[in-house]
């Protein structure tokens, strides 16, 4: 099969602006767009830049821009593409760094911004007793893998500086719902009201993008439920954790 | 020039448990050639083993039983005091994970889940259904976060500076900009991973070269126990994507072309769940022998599981085979063959996780303790890095803060860094010459045909002198790319002296080491060797050669005893 790659090439330090450059592939194997982009640097062009790291979809370094579509390079299969022109671009809604890479410090920024770590409380000896259901609840946002397809991918943080985005949102969630986490509800409130979380539009486009299944969209929208609860609790004096 | 009193060079999870043990009243900072959570420990799936006794068919389990394993399943080779402190450290090492926030997953009764793995008497690996490595990795990122550690990501360590045997800093290459610079360290820890990327078939991430543990033996630093390579028995045919252990722990079957369970020739009591070198040896056999399929590869049957249990505990076993595969294992047998996973190998440390530089330490996968010996269990890599991660923070903090001024450590840093600034102009200056990945191509064919599962002394020496005749070539390396910018290509050039050094290190080990132990399996000499075998190989760089030693393994209560499964 023959392809034609069209990919976003820029160095902010060398060019005034981005262009497209192309490069012809050719492979009689099935072949990822991972594998592909590594045969053509090593091949046609060594300077081209990418991250990448596991090539198994796990550890979130190759999102990138694929005929328009936002996914992982390393879990997109060539046959999978219409070709036989493939279109390749970086990450959305972030200052490119060179080529396909791109600096996901807001993304990391928006992260921090929710305490992104358990806040436990007592220790019990012998450990937690926690019901499978619960963490079966947390996998779904536990397994994000933060590659910042999401983050990218969001309209509005496209819009709002503010907004902390699909990702650090979900994974607020995901303390959220550890009952080991001793934040308390106001806690979540002025993280997740500062960082905009009346901000999702329902979009979803961070739902769609997720290689992960993560559906941040619904950590979103359980924040907000939580959030609705624990008005009306206090509306009725109920202790809120 | 950019000074820390500790600098931890790695992300992954043995780089990120020293940082969190590191004295917070020091200046530590982690340097890692990627985001840290793009750090290999993520693809970690199956487990973590400690002796907690939640299973209901492993209550009697306790850490010595644990040791025991270990040691057995290490082929009598593994230092047994290093074994029995890791094993007692590791019930308690698991309610620290939990309390920083890993979500593991439960029993009923609300306690940490555990499995069985192989070579394990009891059910005893503890687990986040097969993402284990995925939430570890991204909760001691977390906790480093709350903490405020400082991390300098896409930075690769290209020399590491002794001077009068005491390690004083680091040469640093930031990717981003293509620029080169010292950076001066009180102490210094490398937890810098494996390099599976030396053979064709490997599990691991493609950034994995190996690179640290090349730039420890290039400052004098011996290396331990190299020979011992792991191959995991079923890596997904034909990208090498590992499929843990877990599945075999969850009842999964291996099967070859006639549709035997093949185990009962090789393993009959433990069957698919003999530890990975008896299994991998299986595999590899039934291959040879015809009994495997076009492409070499055997089937994992996991229909038998159901899709409920395999989208509860295995799902990212599922999505692996499904993205990579186009298979469902609720439907259909995985082709599975056995690929390079693992070192044994490594920096040669003590348990404190000391080496023979003074304020050089070692933790993970690029160490050997050696708590592994011949053949690592499955589940005892996570917990080995999590332990002696934290060791590691805690001797180099001590280190920094009790050690002397060391002198003027400016000038062999400069000298370093200078000699390294040459060297890339060097590649750079030349008009044509070898391109590096097509080295690394030949590098793997010659590892994966002379020094793989199975070895014998002519294939040995053969190979060995292929990896010296490949650097000549590498001599003649040319770097195509013009702009130093975020250019993997000079990072794998300059890696790639390491992955010479590392083939180099396992083929003379593997030459000279005439007994079979563990996952070093000589079809010349079939027969473990009690009396010479149970001992450490060391290779140190002597006067620019390699130089072999040997030192006995620690033996405490576990004598060598006849290896059955």
């Amino acid at each position: 099969m023959e392809y034609v790659f069209k990919i976003l090439r820029f160095d902010p330090e060398e060019d005034d602006e981005p262009r497209f450059q192309s490069y012809p592939y050719e492979t009689t194997q099935p072949r990822t767009l991972l594998e592909a982009l590594m045969e053509i640097r090593n091949e046609q062009d060594p300077s081209l830049s990418f991250r990448y790291s596991c090539r198994e979809a796990v550890c979130g370094s190759c999102g990138m821009v694929i005929d328009g579509q936002i996914g992982l390079a390393c879990k997109t299969q060539l046959a999978d593409l219409r070709g036989p022109a493939i279109l390749i671009e970086p990450l959305p809604n972030l200052e490119i760094e060179k080529d396909l890479i791109v600096d996901l410090g807001p993304f990391w920024e928006a992260l921090e911004k929710v305490r992104p770590y358990l806040i436990a409380g007592e220790r019990p000896e012998g450990g937690y007793r926690i019901q499978d259901s619960e963490a079966e609840e947390l996998f779904q946002y536990a397994g994000c893998i933060l590659c910042g397809c999401c983050y990218s991918a969001c309209p509005v943080t496209a819009l709002r500086k503010e907004y902390l985005g699909p990702a650090a949102l979900a994974k607020l969630h995901r303390f959220r719902l550890d009952s080991r986490d001793t934040r308390t509800a106001e806690d979540v409130r002025v993280a997740a009201s500062e960082g905009g979380l009346w901000a999702c539009r329902s979009i979803l486009r961070c739902n769609s993008v997720c290689p992960k299944q993560v559906s941040p969209a619904q950590g979103i929208s359980g924040l907000r439920r939580r959030w609705f609860l624990d008005r009306i609790r206090r509306l009725f004096r109920f202790k809120v954790r | 020039m950019i000074r820390e009193d500790v600098v931890i060079v790695g992300g992954g999870l043995a780089g990120l448990a020293a940082a969190l043990s590191s004295d917070p009243k020091l200046s530590v900072g982690v340097i890692s050639k990627v985001h840290p959570l793009r750090s290999h420990s993520v693809g970690a799936q199956g487990g973590i083993n400690a002796a907690l006794g939640n299973n209901p068919d492993g209550r009697d389990d306790t850490w010595e039983r644990h040791a025991y394993d270990t040691i057995k399943g290490s082929d009598f080779l593994a230092d047994q005091d290093a074994v029995e402190m890791m094993c007692r450290l590791a019930p308690p090492t698991i309610f620290e994970l939990e309390h920083l926030g890993v979500p593991f997953s439960r029993f009923p009764e609300g306690v940490i889940a555990q499995r069985p793995f192989g070579g394990a008497g009891f059910p005893r690996a503890c687990y986040a259904a097969d993402r284990t490595g995925l939430v570890l990795l991204h909760t001691l990122y977390e906790n480093c976060l709350r903490r405020g550690v400082k991390f300098h990501e896409e930075w690769l360590v290209v020399r590491l500076v002794v001077k009068d045997s005491c390690a004083v800093g680091l040469v640093v290459l930031d990717v981003a900009s293509g620029r080169l610079f010292p950076v001066g360290a009180r102490a210094i820890i490398f937890a810098t991973g494996g390099y599976g990327r030396v053979y064709k078939r490997t599990t691991n991430c493609f950034i994995n070269h190996g690179s640290g543990i090349g730039l420890a033996y290039r400052a004098s630093v011996p290396l331990k126990d190299m020979e011992f390579v792991q191959f995991h028995p079923t890596s997904l045919y034909p990208r090498n994507i590992l499929i843990s252990e877990a599945a075999r722990g969850e009842g999964g079957f291996l099967v070859n072309r006639k549709g035997e369970r093949f185990m009962a020739d090789y393993a009959p009591s433990a069957m698919e769940l003999a530890p990975r070198d008896v299994v991998a040896r299986a595999i590899q056999t039934e291959i040879d022998k015809g009994n495997g399929f076009e492409g070499q590869y055997v089937h994992l049957d996991l229909r038998h599981l159901g899709s409920a249990k395999i989208t509860k505990r295995l799902p990212g076993i599922r999505e692996i085979c499904v993205q990579f595969a186009h298979l469902d294992p609720v439907e259909d047998l995985l082709p599975i063959q056995p690929a390079q996973h693992y070192s044994m190998g490594g920096i040669d440390v003590d348990a404190s996780c000391a080496t023979r530089v003074q304020g050089f330490y070692a933790a993970g996968e690029c160490a050997c303790v050696s708590v592994h010996g011949a053949n690592r269990l499955g589940g005892n890599s996570l917990l080995d890095t999590v332990v002696f991660g934290k060791i590691a923070g805690q001797e180099a903090s001590r280190h920094a803060r009790e050690s002397g001024d060391p002198g003027d450590t400016e000038l062999p840093l400069r000298d370093a860094e200078s000699q390294c600034r040459d060297q890339i102009a060097r590649w750079r200056e030349r008009p044509s010459g070898e391109r590096v990945h097509r080295l690394l191509d030949r590098l793997k064919v010659i590892m994966s045909d002379g020094v793989g599962i199975f070895r014998e002394e002519a294939e040995l020496a053969k190979a060995l002198q292929a990896i010296r005749g490949l650097r000549g070539a590498y001599e003649e390396a040319w770097l195509g790319s013009s702009n130093p910018r975020y250019c993997q290509e000079l990072v794998n050039l300059i890696e790639f002296a390491a992955m010479l050094d590392l083939a180099e290190v396992i083929a003379l080990g593997a030459l000279h080491r005439k007994e079979t132990r563990g996952s070093h399996c000589r079809r010349d000499h079939r027969e473990r060797d009690d009396r010479e075998g149970c001992r450490h190989t060391l290779v140190a760089l002597v006067d620019g050669e390699p130089q072999l030693s040997y030192r006995d393994a620690t033996v405490t209560r576990y004598p060598p005893e006849a290896r059955k499964y």
